[in-house]
């Protein structure tokens, strides 16, 4: 038996994630394949080939594929589900919206966001806001898992690329509709898979402040995120939100700005491999999993740091 | 129309939870509890939409131990019209979950079911997509708003990266996101008017349902503990020691 990982992309490059679903799913057996469903996808699928541990890929290759809709993902996986053990995908938004939808389609249960795997029914995954680590035990036939990425290296690149096979496409739900999409334009890179991440709290004051992070992170070439408390005072748009609820990140350095700590974003951002805190309260619950932090004030501190660098 | 909200009691997301000692789950014994804050979202969502006069009728239903009647409670202080609760002492996991809200939705016909994303406690993230799946309807997850227009609602969705637009067909089920709204706080009167709105109580087990766990919890265990930091004096310290010491820059 073989384990299936679904691909998430954009029908022209893969997003971050799928070499770490990948190596996770090398943890679980030899045989993996890759699913990319899209619309004029071949170049995705042809770059999945080439990752390391990837036996074969299959592609869905159809215009009702173009948006990766919940309903449409679904019931494709479904028709391809009893060939696997394990079926994985990253617990990005993507992950977290289509694979519960196809667990319960094949009557299983789904276990979500796993940052370890202990063996082929074994799995840990944070609960409570990552302060407390489960180790579960799943009962059901097929295991149906999203992957924090951060909690596996990404497996490298193949020496050959595995072959390709077309799986049949499902027609299309007609439940719902694609209506377009408002994305963040950005030339700083996506905080998923950012060596280095700026991210600022309710500390910032103002979304207009967020002009000193965004200049301190051109100059380290890094993505910018948020609190939950500063996308609640609206500085910022929720995609830009590190925490239990928003996006689960572990960069080489995590400068936290503004932030006081509260457990909700230390869950997105604590397994960063090195953390660096700027706050004027000096009892700031980040300092307690700060490497180095600063007490001071950050609208001094970070234009002195955006010129020193 | 009718709208549906389910809505979960879980340890209040401001305290800091304890593990038992034998390590078998978490301590919940005289904990503090509170409304899921994402199904408290989904009630103010529902209220928004009667106010606005597309809703004439909410439904709030939790699923669980009889204190669950007290989240039910706070979801009628707020403006919900009557509350069922299921009523079990089974861990119910986001399948069962999905399985009983699908039969006592079989009975409302709502035409709209709204959900918080993920429960502050076991962070899973799956019952509104779940549900979705059983009762065969479209789903939108992770919504920052919703406008019904006829047999349709258009919706905007917090993904990766920005917004995603999308129309679905009703019935169908969202689930809430943080933008959504800002739920009202609960004002004593009202208070005092949801002891008189109807609550029905269902013992799950007559419901003809498996709602027996399928995953196990083998056992819980904090999370490896960070090296203490330091404390920097300036701004060319901390250069130095990404530099120097930490080598990240």
């Amino acid at each position: 038996m073989s384990i299936l990982v679904i691909a998430e992309h954009d029908n022209k490059e893969l997003k971050p994630g799928l070499a770490n679903t990948v190596a996770a799913a090398t943890q679980l057996g030899a045989d993996v394949h890759v699913l990319v469903a899209g619309s004029d996808c071949a170049a995705v699928a042809a770059a999945a080939g080439k990752i390391a541990g990837v036996t074969k890929v299959l592609i869905a290759d159809a215009p009702q594929y173009a948006a990766p809709l919940a309903e449409n993902m679904a019931a494709l996986v479904v028709t391809l589900a009893d060939k696997y053990t394990h079926i994985l995908a990253a617990a990005s938004v993507q992950g977290k919206n289509f694979m519960p939808r196809m667990a319960a389609l094949l009557d299983v249960s789904q276990i979500s966001d796993i940052s370890a795997i202990v063996s082929a029914d074994t799995f840990v995954r944070p609960i409570y806001a990552g302060s407390v680590l489960a180790t579960v035990q799943s009962q059901d036939r097929i295991k149906v898992i999203t992957v924090r990425i951060t909690g596996f290296d990404p497996a490298g690149a193949a020496a050959a690329a595995a072959p390709t096979e077309a799986v049949a496409a499902v027609a299309d739900s007609g439940l719902s509709e694609f209506k377009g999409n408002e994305l963040t334009k950005s030339s700083r890179p996506e905080l998923i898979g950012a060596r280095v991440i700026v991210s600022g709290g309710r500390g910032m004051g103002s979304g207009e402040n967020f002009k000193l992070l965004e200049a301190l992170a051109d100059k380290l070439g890094a993505a910018v995120g948020a609190s939950r408390a500063a996308v609640d005072s609206g500085f910022v748009p929720n995609d830009y939100q590190v925490g239990q609820t928003g996006k689960i990140v572990a960069p080489e350095l995590y400068i936290a700005v503004g932030i006081s700590g509260a457990i909700q974003h230390l869950a997105g951002m604590k397994d960063s491999k090195v953390i660096v805190a700027i706050n004027k309260d000096a009892e700031a619950p980040i300092f307690a999993i700060a490497n180095y932090w600063l007490v001071d004030d950050l609208f001094k501190v970070v234009p002195e740091l955006t010129s020193a660098l | 129309m009718k709208v549906l909200v389910a809505v979960k009691r879980v340890v209040d997301p401001n305290i800091k939870v304890r593990i038992k000692a034998d390590g078998s789950g978490v301590d919940l014994a005289n904990v503090k509890m509170a409304i899921n804050p994402f199904c408290e979202i989904a009630v103010e969502q529902a209220i928004r939409m009667k106010e606005a006069g597309t809703v004439s009728e909410i439904v709030v239903v939790s699923i669980g131990l009889p204190q669950c009647q007290e989240t039910l409670r706070t979801a009628l202080a707020m403006g919900a019209d009557r509350g069922i609760l299921v009523e079990t002492d089974v861990e119910v996991q986001p399948l069962a979950v999905a399985k009983v809200l699908k039969a006592i939705i079989a009975k409302e016909n709502p035409a709209l079911v709204i959900v918080g994303k993920q429960a502050v406690d076991d962070d899973c993230n799956q019952s509104g997509q779940m549900l979705a799946a059983l009762l065969g309807w479209p789903q939108a997850a992770f919504i920052s708003k919703i406008e019904v227009a006829g047999d349709h609602a258009d919706i905007t969705r917090e993904v990766d990266g920005g917004l995603e637009k999308l129309a679905i067909k009703l019935p169908a089920v969202v689930t809430t996101d943080l933008r959504l709204n800002e739920p009202r706080y609960v004002t004593l009167p009202n208070i005092m008017k949801a002891k008189k709105k109807p609550i029905e109580v269902i013992k799950a087990d007559t419901l003809g349902i498996d709602i027996a766990p399928r995953l196990k919890t083998l056992k819980v265990e904090e999370p490896p503990k960070r090296g203490a930091g330091v404390k920097l004096a300036d701004v060319a310290e901390l250069v130095n020691k990404l530099k120097n010491e930490a080598k990240v820059i």
